[in-house]
């Protein structure tokens, strides 16, 4: 296993050559724009051609330069990334982005050293235009939509207000740094620091999903921290704006900060209007094409896409539209176009998004090996501390107000985790490259660049070993019982039925409200008639249907050889104990987040199959208990026509999910249904194939994009 | 706030509910609707498949528990008043009372600790017999864990369960000995929708 990853190595390597070798640049300057794509190319390549008419063999490089680069860049960083998957125990200590950086270091070095002068830089419109969108419309497209919308509030209330009190916290204090350093900071004013804070004080979404993916982090913790990395960009771009059209003001009024705030409002709600323009005229446009079902996908990305630029040219939140775009489109889509074509739309953005992520984190190693360093100690290191400190205190400070108000608290490990998980990334280094010139801008771009590598690389590796020595910690002090654990989950369980039941205002209210405005006029308007009322239901069948035909995964059989006694051993009882804590979530905290970088729901499923090492003493991975997240919404209104599919529905639901019971092999099949369970008996008949014999722990799920919890 | 009792009109017994119960006429008047919501054919009492049709309880583990729990023995229909009394169970606790101050006279309001633990272990107890055995902490056990355990764990653990909270070794879990072992668990807090308060 350790040699297959020297091979991508090898081919490193020698695309390391090619790249280190083509001709230099005439232009120095590393933060022109280059006439294609941001890269700095070279012109005029060698040739060779033979004196006479005769041309056996030339080599025209000039002509394919520009692709070829581009390409051999590309193809860079995807063999770093597969050397990366392929090399045994990295992945569990370092995560993904900090080998791609320390990759783009090496290649920025072995170019700098061949060449003797900078290697081309990520210009900031390409980041901007070509290497960021994708991200972000993956993580749009595959936002857990329910769990979002719960939890919308927090989210908000951390975004704004967290990004506000980062951004002025850091900025004054570091003015304050400037003026206590006199001598080497003085020419550093007021307004430079605020802008200098707007841009380092933004956590980016791109590091965050990045270092979160190796990490075990329940759901709801992962979509607020990355819920907030999405939604502090508004905030972000007008902060960051408004600093540098008052940098260039010759002065600033009371009235310019309160048009900035103002600006704030539009600009965020101004990307959200947009995104859903261009999402529902995506969803009216999918509504035709079952004539031309090939470029289905296309009109996905295109829509997308001109939803960001649209933006962007407006000066609104390019991300905040594609997320709104990718969101509203997605569940009409799917309902409309063919199960190729969902697939292809699928597998294209996380492929987009995987490529482009590679890219960038290459292009920040590459990119730290320049000229342009300036360094000074008190500015560099007061960032490193202001960042850490100030982003810890404001989330201390929030959670505690937020807390009144959610049902589920979130706990001291989650505000750790928020705090310390607060990673910048490639956002930060693409803004500070866009300040206008001044004598200190280099000094900027250095203090940027250390912070970025210190919150990846330190903040990122020590993250994981941190959360779990918390863990620790916290299971030490108190351990509850069994029955304490089994029965508070009950209770929980309960609690969530209750607020179901009684539809908790402010947040099912709107929802149950949006749900038949939903059924009314939208789905009507941008669904297929023939796909109105059956989509989701056959959907369900045709996805139950497909699971079966690919197959169950059989699962080694879990025994535990020891009888039961009376009296348990502390083995026994710590497996108990893992057991409970890992399976009796709470029914809003489940541990496996629903949002994955690197694969689709079918592959997870498969590629579990193949792991054994995964499988220790106690547990398979199957967290069937995941969130459906979008059926609920998109099936609620339908079925109350149809009670008997609706039941056999929700019934399919617990029993993809429950699936066999165990009970179902030998005794006690009376004890199965004894469960008060008036539903009519036709409904077992609706899905005859799932009753297969016990011990086998078929997996279907219903669950769009699944990530299983690795186990330790 | 003080919405008029003319708002509590159309409720049959508004009166002696609130004062049952303890809710506002406000909730009274929300859970009203919420109850009419429900109610898609408008017949004036919920059935199953009025329950049913709240999707994520569909999704709960005990979501069929739950429902149940509505429904008083043998009947097979929830009027109102029988909708707000279970969800009585779920207001916050009132805080004027304390734990032993109340007299004899008055029965236990539906909110109490006490009365809060009652629902929760009905739930367990679906014979009624005031015992939760072996087999019906399994079965819980069952739905809440669902596949991702084998049949040795579940006895384990039920095993474990039973042992620590059953003193008096009858094998089986009595009301008292299920408060005893959740004495350390705020249930005022957890078993409480806050905004029924």
């Amino acid at each position: 296993m350790a040699a297959l990853w020297t091979l991508p190595l090898l081919l490193s390597g020698c695309l390391l050559g090619c790249l280190a070798l083509t001709p230099p640049d005439e232009l120095p300057q590393p933060h022109n724009l280059p006439p294609l794509l941001g890269f700095n190319g070279s012109d005029g390549g060698p040739s060779v051609d033979l004196p006479m008419a005769l041309r056996v063999f030339s080599v025209d490089y000039h002509h394919v330069q520009a692709p070829f680069e581009i390409v051999l860049w590309i193809m860079l960083a995807s063999l770093a990334k597969l050397g990366f998957h392929w090399s045994g125990r990295v992945p569990a200590v370092v995560p993904e982005s900090c080998v791609l950086i320390m990759v783009g270091l090496l290649v920025g070095g072995v170019i700098y050293g061949v060449r003797h002068s900078a290697p081309p830089t990520l210009s900031a419109d390409a980041f901007f235009l070509f290497l960021l969108p994708p991200i972000v419309l993956d993580a749009g497209y595959f936002l857990p939509g329910r769990l979002f919308f719960e939890n919308l509030g927090t989210i908000l209330w951390y975004a704004v207000l967290g990004t506000l009190w980062n951004v002025l916290g850091i900025g004054l204090s570091l003015y304050g740094v400037c003026l206590l350093a006199q001598s080497s900071l003085g020419d550093v004013s007021l307004l430079h620091c605020l802008l200098f804070g707007s841009l380092i004080a933004a956590v980016d979404p791109v590091a965050v999903l990045s270092v979160f993916q190796e990490m075990h982090v329940n759901e709801q913790l992962h979509i607020l921290v990355f819920g907030e990395s999405l939604l502090n960009d508004a905030v972000t771009v007008v902060l960051y704006k408004l600093f540098e059209s008052f940098l260039r003001l010759p002065s600033v009024s009371g009235l310019d900060v309160l048009l900035g705030g103002c600006r704030v409002v539009v600009v965020g709600l101004g990307g959200l209007c947009v995104g859903l323009f261009f999402g529902l005229v995506a969803a009216l446009t999918s509504r035709f094409t079952s004539k031309a079902q090939v470029i289905a996908p296309l009109f996905v990305f295109l829509y997308s896409y001109l939803s960001y630029l649209t933006s962007e040219m407006l000066h609104l939140s390019g991300i905040m539209a594609i997320v709104t775009c990718a969101v509203t489109m997605k569940q009409y889509v799917e309902a409309n176009v063919s199960e190729h074509s969902n697939t292809s739309i699928q597998y294209f953005l996380k492929m987009w998004s995987s490529v482009s992520e590679t890219l960038i984190f290459i292009f920040l190693g590459v990119s730290t090996i320049q000229d342009v360093h300036m360094w000074s100690w008190p500015f560099v290191c007061s960032t490193l501390l202001l960042c850490l400190i100030w982003r810890a205190t404001g989330v201390l400070l929030l959670t505690a107000v937020v807390n009144k108000l959610r049902r589920n608290a979130v706990t001291f490990r989650d505000q750790f985790i928020i705090a310390y998980g607060g990673l910048r990334g490639a956002i930060c280094f693409s803004l500070v490259f866009l300040i206008d010139d001044f004598p200190k801008k280099r000094l900027f771009i250095t203090t940027t660049i250390v912070v970025i590598l210190f919150t990846v690389f330190v903040q990122g590796m020590t993250i994981k070993p941190l959360v779990e020595l918390l863990d620790v910690k916290r299971k030490k002090r108190a351990l509850p019982t069994v029955s304490e654990e089994i029965h508070s989950r009950l209770i929980d369980h309960l609690l969530a039925g209750i607020e179901d039941v009684v539809g908790y205002w402010g947040q099912h209210y709107w929802k149950d409200k949006f749900e038949q405005f939903n059924k009314k006029y939208l789905r009507r308007f941008l669904i297929r008639e023939d796909h109105q009322a059956r989509s989701s239901i056959l959907r369900v069948y045709q996805e139950l249907e497909r699971r079966e035909q690919r197959g169950d995964e059989e699962a080694p059989p879990l025994v535990d050889p020891r009888s039961h006694s009376r009296l348990l051993l502390p083995e026994e009882m710590d497996s108990i104990r893992r057991i409970l804590s890992r399976n009796l979530q709470n029914f809003n905290n489940k541990q496996t987040p629903a949002y994955s970088r690197h694969t689709l729901h079918q592959d997870t499923t498969m590629d579990r199959t193949r792991k054994p090492l995964h499988r220790h003493q106690s547990l398979g991975e199957r967290h069937t208990y995941n969130t459906i997240t979008h059926w609920p919404q998109v099936e609620d209104g339908e079925f109350s026509e149809s009670h008997r599919v609706r039941a056999g529905l929700s019934r399919s639901h617990t029993v993809c999910s429950i699936s066999p019971r165990p009970v179902l092999q030998d005794s006690s099949a009376s004890a199965q249904t004894a469960p008060a369970d008036p539903r009519p008996a036709g409904d077992d008949q609706v899905f005859p194939q799932h009753q297969v014999p016990a011990r086998r722990t078929p997996k279907k799920q219903l669950s769009f994009v699944l990530e299983n919890e690795k186990q330790q | 706030m003080g919405s008029s009792s003319s708002s509590t009109e159309r409720i049959p017994d508004a009166q002696e509910l609130m004062q049952e119960t303890g809710f506002s006429a406000a909730h009274l008047v929300r859970l009203y609707e919420r109850f009419e919501f429900l109610d898609k054919d408008d017949r004036g009492e919920l059935r199953l498949d009025d329950f049913e049709a709240v999707s994520e309880l569909a999704m709960n583990p005990i979501g069929d528990r739950i429902i149940g729990a509505f429904f008083s023995p043998g009947r097979e229909t929830v009027d109102f008043p029988s909708f707000v009394r279970i969800l009585a169970h779920f207001r916050p606790t009132d805080t004027n009372r304390t734990r032993n101050g109340r007299n004899g006279a008055q029965p236990e309001p539906a909110n109490s600790r006490t009365s809060k633990l009652k629902f929760a272990f009905q739930l367990y107890d679906q014979d009624r017999d005031g015992k939760v055995s072996r087999e019906e902490l399994l079965q819980v056990l069952r739905m809440m864990l669902e596949m991702q355990v084998t049949e040795e764990q579940l006895q384990s653990i039920a095993e474990r369960a039973i042992q620590e909270a059953d003193l008096d070794r009858d094998d089986a879990i009595s009301f008292d000995e299920f408060k005893k072992s959740l004495e350390k668990v705020d249930i005022e807090h957890k078993m409480s929708v806050r905004f029924l308060e």
